[in-house]
């Protein structure tokens, strides 16, 4: 730290530099690969450790085999990943496109095709990308074979193939060279968070998350596949390379002022995008999903809803920055409700995201399960990302997302390790001094680590990274509101942040296990032979509280599960094994060394050597960036930041950790605010909210259309069937049964024919 | 007692197919006597007999023989007018009316063996079930 610090002063100093020469697409330019196919490895290694890990589901293996191919694959795939860096790295500002095999290519009209083949498009962002995506998911998947061990057999499989199936779609949207491509992987990352959300399938909460998650995905996927058919509408192609150069001239207007210059077609497209991001990325007014998405393993929490496909969405702002600079909602001078009205696209990622942080934030505050509460920190700060993308600053944006997925991987691995040792336990109000117990020291260092990190303790990588957005945003003089929205979210997510860490890792020790200790749940398979430490090779059990502060439990028995019963006597904790504390330290020395990338300007090189480096827009002459306390806000945010997260720490500590030294498992938060506190522990009635305004009505409107259905349309199916059915009714009697009368009929019949016959004849 | 019957069918046989007495050629010599009308008349009342018997009889078997008796006599019919128009048609024809015939009494009268087994009767009348 200590060569650390003048670097940093040095950087805070350093003017913003002026944008000379092409800025993004245009600045790059095209080199090959020593080994072009081999970047097909990326996606193509995570396919294969699916492919496994069906056949070894086929097959019935009952051991961790699935786990370890899953490792190795994933490795691989990161190794290839950091091959393609250094080439990358080595060619500087530049692309490259790898085709695999045509997937569509065909002429619609004589000399206009649609191509959209499976086909990478490689640059500095997307190695970022791939780079964290791929190496946390080898992590995830080393911690996840200890912590899914309890379920080894066919839902291992399960587990691991769509695990796999996950990063092969999150490399297909990342590194693929057409919007399609990117659509596919899109909704395959889609499916996969389906998929393992509802992992727990015997579970009715789980199963309704997923299809939550899910059906709201559908909402924003809409907006990404009408985009996709603008832009091919427009611009005739859907493949970057083609397309970025095209986008170039827009921006220009855009850049100049004359936004109203952009076709409407064009300035549509980036909206229809916002939607898009804003689903994927749980942003308001579609981030509900998100925290019941907390149902599926955690280890799916910690790599789908942290740190890799919900940043997608701030992946495809970053990645079609240029559609977005020149996107806008213009309502047309002659409407009747605010004429003339534009809304830069930018503009609405930028509130969105805001919004979405403070709102988040406020939540996180008043929950009492330790993975919904960092459930609402990924969607809080998420909009942080946004609103650096929205800036138009795609670095500041995207060294969130890195860091972000570095701390926010640890601290739901920290969470997972508590849940998998205390038997499914969350509730902060029913752990306590956890660190101290035997075997827990990894987990509780790694969370602190993690906790710093999101609190933004000086020096930490999310300290820097959520610099850089606040002071984008401060030094932007059009969003000062937003600015300071952040800047009082920064304190509250200090604030919850460190709630969690000094009631359930810090005080003295105790606890109440989960409802799963009773190992009777198997649709969450939490059996007794996972809780069997000598069976399971966590040598020693963890030590737990004296047993006179189970006899507390009287006063605070408001809980869900009233009777814990006679099970709680017998139920030791056990510490995580070398698999979960290997990947928690790996992790958390991650996130502090994910650090440096701001001193070396290792991330700001990486995105501003690639498309996403955005036309710089308000820094022109006609706006003087805006000061913050008569500083320029690159200098001055890192005291302020630094001050404001202090100040949560600090009150954290005084109300979680002074203030509750008597009532060790105390229910209560320590402070009481009444009707504010209950309105953000009831997640401030947003989904009573959607219930009262979305479903209801929907559900109102299928039953009238059901009672519809019913009437007409079966009614006319019912007549058309009515009319044969009545003329058989009358026909019925002729049928006798008596073999003599047919005969006699066919006589008679044929003795009229005869007869007509005769006469016709003569 | 037979120049009245011939007479009979005769007259009858060319109030019906009048159209069909001149021009088509004629019975042979040695039959010159007999005409087509003859054994149109002779088919005739073998198929009424057999409808007479089918529809009066309630004996399942006998009411199979009448419809046998139907059968031949459209067969005489037919092998009459292939001789009456000099080709072989309706001999071919009843060949394979032959055969079906014979099939079908092999399955009709199975059929009934396993009907009696069902009702120990062989009333026809005892298979009304499937009125409607």
């Amino acid at each position: 730290m200590t060569d650390f610090l003048p670097t940093l002063l040095t950087l805070a100093s350093e003017p913003v530099a002026a944008q000379v020469g092409p800025v993004g697409f245009a600045a790059l330019k095209e080199v090959s690969l020593s080994a072009p196919l081999a970047a097909w490895l990326i996606p193509g290694l995570p396919m294969l450790g699916a492919v496994l890990a069906v056949l070894m589901a086929i097959g019935g293996v009952k051991s961790k085999l699935p786990a370890w191919t899953t490792v190795l694959c994933l490795a691989g795939s990161f190794a290839v990943t950091l091959w393609l860096y250094l080439q990358m790295r080595d060619a500087g500002a530049a692309y490259t496109t790898v085709k695999l095999f045509d997937w569509i290519s065909f002429d619609y009209l004589p000399g206009k095709a649609f191509v959209a083949n499976f086909s990478l498009y490689i640059d500095q962002l997307t190695c970022l990308w791939m780079l964290f995506v791929t190496g946390l998911a080898a992590c995830i998947a080393l911690y996840a074979s200890e912590y899914m061990s309890h379920d080894v057999g066919p839902g291992y499989c399960r587990f691991f193939f769509a695990f796999c199936l996950f990063v092969f779609s999150m490399a297909c949207l990342v590194m693929g060279d057409n919007l399609l491509l990117l659509y596919l992987g899109w909704e395959g990352v889609g499916l996969c968070s389906y998929l393992l959300i509802g992992y727990f399938y015997a579970k009715p909460s789980a199963v309704a998350a997923a299809k939550k998650a899910f059906i709201i995905n559908r909402i924003g996927d809409l907006g990404l596949a009408l985009g996709i058919m603008l832009t091919f509408v427009h611009f005739g192609t859907i493949q970057f390379a083609e397309l970025l150069p095209k986008v170039e001239q827009y921006v220009a207007l855009a850049t100049s002022g004359n936004l109203a210059a952009v076709p409407a077609s064009v300035q549509w497209i980036a909206v229809l995008f916002t939607l898009a991001a804003f689903g994927k990325s749980a942003q308001l007014p579609l981030y509900v999903w998100l925290p019941d998405a907390m149902e599926g393993p955690t280890p799916v929490s910690a790599l789908i809803h942290a740190a890799t496909m919900v940043t997608a969405g701030v992946y495809l702002v970053a990645r079609t920055m240029p559609l977005f600079q020149c996107g806008a909602v213009t309502v047309p001078p002659d409407a009747w409700v605010l004429p003339g009205l534009v809304v830069p696209a930018l503009d609405i990622v930028v509130w969105g995201g805001a919004l979405t942080a403070l709102l988040a934030a406020t939540i996180g505050m008043a929950q009492f399960d330790i993975k919904r509460i960092m459930a609402y920190s990924t969607v809080s700060q998420l909009g942080f990302m946004f609103v650096g993308v929205g800036l138009a600053s795609s670095y500041a944006g995207a060294f969130h997302v890195f860091t972000h997925a570095f701390f926010k991987a640890t601290l739901f691995l920290s969470c997972g390790a508590v849940m998998h040792g205390f038997g499914g336990q969350l509730d902060l109000r029913k752990l306590s001094g956890v660190m101290w117990m035997k075997g827990w020291l990894v987990v509780g260092l790694a969370m602190l680590v993690g906790c710093l990190n999101l609190a933004g303790f000086p020096f930490t990588a999310g300290f820097f990274s959520k610099d850089v957005i606040l002071a984008e945003a401060f030094s932007n003089p059009h969003q000062r509101v937003v600015a300071w929205i952040l800047l009082v979210t920064a304190g509250l997510t200090a604030y919850y942040t460190f709630r969690v860490f000094f009631r359930v890792f810090l005080g003295p020790k105790s606890f109440e296990p989960g409802d799963e200790a009773h190992g009777h749940n198997d649709a969450h398979g939490h059996d007794d032979r996972a809780h069997d430490g000598a069976g399971h090779g966590h040598g020693a059990k963890g030590e737990h509280g004296a047993k006179g502060e189970h006899g507390a439990k009287g006063e605070h028995g408001v809980g869900e599960k009233g009777a814990h019963g006679a099970h709680d006597q017998a139920f030791q904790p056990h510490a995580p094994g070398w698999a979960i504390n290997l990947v928690l330290a790996v992790l958390a020395i991650g996130s502090l060394v994910a650090a440096y990338a701001y001193p070396t300007k290792w991330v700001k090189g990486l995105v501003e050597k690639s498309s996403a480096a955005a036309v710089d827009l308000t820094g022109s002459a006609a706006h003087a960036p805006a000061t913050l306390l008569g500083m320029d806000p690159h200098e001055i945010m890192y005291y302020v930041s630094a001050g404001v997260g202090a100040v949560g720490i600090l009150v954290a500590f005084f109300l979680h950790y002074l203030g509750r030294k008597t009532a060790a498992t105390s229910r209560a938060d320590a402070i009481k605010l009444g009707a504010l506190q209950r309105g953000a522990q009831h997640k401030w009635y947003v989904d009573e909210f959607y219930d009262a305004t979305v479903r209801v009505p929907l559900k109102v409107l299928a039953h009238v259309l059901h009672f519809l259905d019913k009437v007409l349309v079966d009614g006319l199916v019912n007549l058309a069937g009515l009319l044969p059915r009545g003329l058989g009714m009358s026909l019925r009697p002729s049928q006798g049964g008596e073999l003599h009368g047919y005969a006699l009929a066919m006589a008679c019949g044929i003795a009229v024919l005869a007869l007509v016959a005769l006469f016709s004849l003569v | 007692m037979i120049d009245t019957t011939f007479g009979v069918a005769l007259t009858l046989g060319q109030f019906t197919l009048g159209q069909f007495t001149l021009g088509q050629g004629d019975l042979p010599a040695p039959m010159s006597g007999i005409t087509l009308y003859h054994y149109l008349f002779t088919a005739s009342t073998m198929f009424v007999l057999g409808l007479i018997g089918f529809l009066t009889r309630r004996n399942l078997i006998v009411m199979f023989l009448s419809t046998e008796l139907m059968f031949q006599a459209a067969g005489i019919a037919l092998i009459a007018f292939g001789r009456f128009h000099m080709n072989q048609t309706g001999d071919a024809f009843v060949i394979f009316v032959l055969t079906v015939a014979a099939a079908e009494a092999a399955l009709a009268l199975a059929l009934i063996v396993l009907l009696f087994r069902r009702k120990e009767t062989l009333d026809g009348q005892a298979w009304a079930s499937m009125k409607g």
